[in-house]
């Protein structure tokens, strides 16, 4: 769960080195465009799955060409803001009763829980069908960054921008579609929450956002299988205390984890140590 | 004779600002709403100076100022929860005294925790320190909603409450001119000029004999007690802390104040904390009840625009006089 929206943190700052905290709220957005087809257009789960990526890829990309673009030469503060903007806009603004409404609402559940239990573990098939998305969003991933010409383009822009535009790589067209992809993984990961804890309401992508990019940290960010990992130890971790701690102390224990692991190691558990240039 | 003058350029100011809000208060042409948030603003610009003392001129990306915030109003809350009551009502002078100390002491605490913070985690740079930062201030405020089960009197997630009123507009002017002038003293001595070349190139400071790092931590170290008297400030207006005040997105409120503002711009600060306080109470009299919620429509809204229209915050590089630095004039 957390790995889907940390992947695309990953991606997006990888190429563009900008912490982009309205992710977490397109997350939200994927949630309920799945919400609206599943309950007013009644479409079958994959369609369902279509429309909340294609539409959390589309948001994703007008808010980087309206947003972020501008501000791609400007003080990286200036877009670190802009981001914070475009994220409390999106929750207040879709908590409006004209568009979402302010409410919780109930997710319903397109197919039956089914648990299985296996060598003492028991697994249901939401978590199986989440493990999966996972897996497949990454192998996806690692074939689009690596075996395909906007792969290249992606890993030249990250990195140095301007020297790959020399290089004849369209800039502005790669870094749109690292947000698209990154946000139609965001949508994934908004449907399967829906499905998995059948709750929704605007502000359910703040803690999931910010936990999926402290995984995305923790793992090392720019890096994809470090975001896979990292959100793998985040969720362990904060199942475990929950368990044996306190549920209370929940949110607080990953980030303590992070500290620890970035004094540790400061660029996350696969980053790469960057050298300092003069 | 220069002594005299320089405090009679430290009252000056004090006087013209409390002043005027004391008058109208009085002769209740201003209703009490009103000069709450004047002092709301005041409190959230002595906050926000520090955080631009720790990004804004020594460029540490911090987003955990709130939890210091949130440190020092709850240290100060609990100071005078417990002493003020030994003196009774009568002896204003003693609970004057004991709350500038408790004061003085969230402010103090706020610095002790920075310092403890600061010394492992200002290794880390740029964004690892901010989310290291922010971290903290998560953790922070799980601390803070569990504070109850090791003293009651500090509430936990029902919030504290008893806390005495103590803060009125001569103490949080008076601390806010001290802020100012304790900010572009040190801004513009020895000390500042060292943070502010370790905010331009970290590595050509180290070259010219700075000790960086010990002066990274002190400038965290000063800007959170900055964050820790405002704190107790804010404590002692409101009368009720809940740990919901000193989450992460409140560090994010103060961290656009500054920006918005312009980095190591003084006069932007002040300008923008006020701005943004009044705006935010200013909306929610001028919009219609029913329309109340499009206030943080419309705020993300202008903050987006502002920075597309202007990335270096309101102000840039423009300093009224006697914020500017003598030696460059």
């Amino acid at each position: 769960m957390y790995a889907l929206i940390a992947l695309g943190y990953t991606m997006v700052y990888g190429i563009v080195r900008l912490i982009n905290f309205a992710h977490g709220d397109v997350f939200m957005v994927g949630a309920f465009l799945a919400f609206y087809s599943v309950e007013k257009l009644h479409l079958p789960l994959p369609a369902v799955f279509a429309v909340a990526a294609g539409g959390s890829a589309f948001l994703a990309v007008v808010i980087e060409r309206v947003a972020y673009r501008p501000l791609r030469n400007a003080p990286k503060i200036a877009a670190l803001i802009t981001a914070i903007g475009v994220s409390l806009f999106l929750e207040y603004f879709t908590a409006l009763h004209q568009v979402f409404g302010p409410n919780y609402y109930a997710f319903p559940r397109p197919f039956q829980v089914v648990s299985l239990e296996i060598g003492g573990i028991t697994v249901t098939n939401i978590q199986g069908i989440i493990l999966l998305a996972t897996l497949v969003s990454l192998g996806v991933l690692q074939y689009v960054v690596h075996r395909t010409k906007v792969g290249r383009g992606m890993r030249a822009v990250s990195h140095d921008d301007v020297t790959a535009g020399l290089m004849g790589v369209n800039v502005n067209a790669v870094i749109s579609f690292t947000f698209a992809l990154g946000a139609a993984l965001a949508g994934v990961g908004g449907v399967l929450y829906g499905i998995a804890y059948p709750q929704i309401n605007t502000f359910m992508g703040v803690m999931p956002g910010l936990k999926a990019f402290t995984a995305a940290v923790l793992g090392g960010i720019g890096s994809i299988p470090g975001a896979v990992l990292g959100a793998l130890i985040m969720g362990q971790s904060e199942t475990m205390t929950t368990a044996y701690l306190s549920s209370t102390y929940r949110d607080g224990i990953a980030f303590v984890l992070l500290i620890a692991v970035l004094l540790w190691k400061p660029t996350g558990i696969l980053g790469k140590a960057r050298t300092e240039k003069v | 004779m220069t002594w005299l003058k320089n405090i009679a350029k430290a009252i000056l100011p004090f006087v013209l600002l409390s002043g005027p809000v004391m008058f109208l208060s009085a002769s209740e042409i201003l209703n009490p709403y009103w000069v709450q948030i004047f002092q709301l603003a005041c409190i959230v610009a002595i906050s926000a100076l520090g955080l631009n003392l720790i990004y804004g001129f020594t460029g540490l990306f911090s987003l955990g100022h709130a939890a210091f915030y949130g440190v020092g109003a709850y240290t100060a809350a609990l100071l005078t929860k417990l002493y003020i009551g030994a003196y009774g009502d009568e002896a204003v002078f003693a609970t004057g005294a004991v709350f500038l100390g408790s004061l003085l002491a969230g402010g103090g605490a706020a610095a002790l925790l920075a310092c403890l913070v600061g010394l492992p985690t200002l290794r880390l740079t740029s964004d690892y320190l901010g989310i290291a930062t922010l971290g903290f201030g998560v953790i922070m405020k799980v601390l803070f909603d569990n504070a109850d089960s090791f003293l009651p009197q500090l509430g936990g997630a029902r919030g504290m409450t008893g806390i005495q009123r103590m803060t009125g507009v001569p103490w949080t002017v008076a601390a806010l001119v001290a802020a100012i002038l304790v900010i572009r003293n040190l801004v513009h001595s020895t000390y500042g000029r060292a943070l502010v070349a370790i905010r331009e190139d970290e590595v050509a400071a180290a070259a010219m004999g700075i000790d960086t790092f010990r002066y990274k931590v002190i400038g965290f170290t000063a800007g959170c007690a900055f964050a820790g008297v405002a704190g107790g400030l804010y404590a002692h207006l409101y009368t009720f802390l809940h740990p919901s005040t000193f989450d992460f997105l409140k560090s994010f409120d103060v961290l656009m104040i500054v920006v918005l503002g312009g980095l190591g711009n003084l006069t932007g600060t002040l300008a923008a904390s006020f701005a943004w306080v009044f705006l935010l109470e200013g909306m929610r009299v001028a919009l219609p009840p029913e329309y109340i919620e499009f206030r943080w429509v419309l705020i993300p809204l202008l903050l987006i625009v502002t920075m597309l229209v202007r990335p270096r915050g309101l102000f840039g590089v423009r300093e009224i006089p006697f914020l500017r630095n003598k030696v460059y004039r």
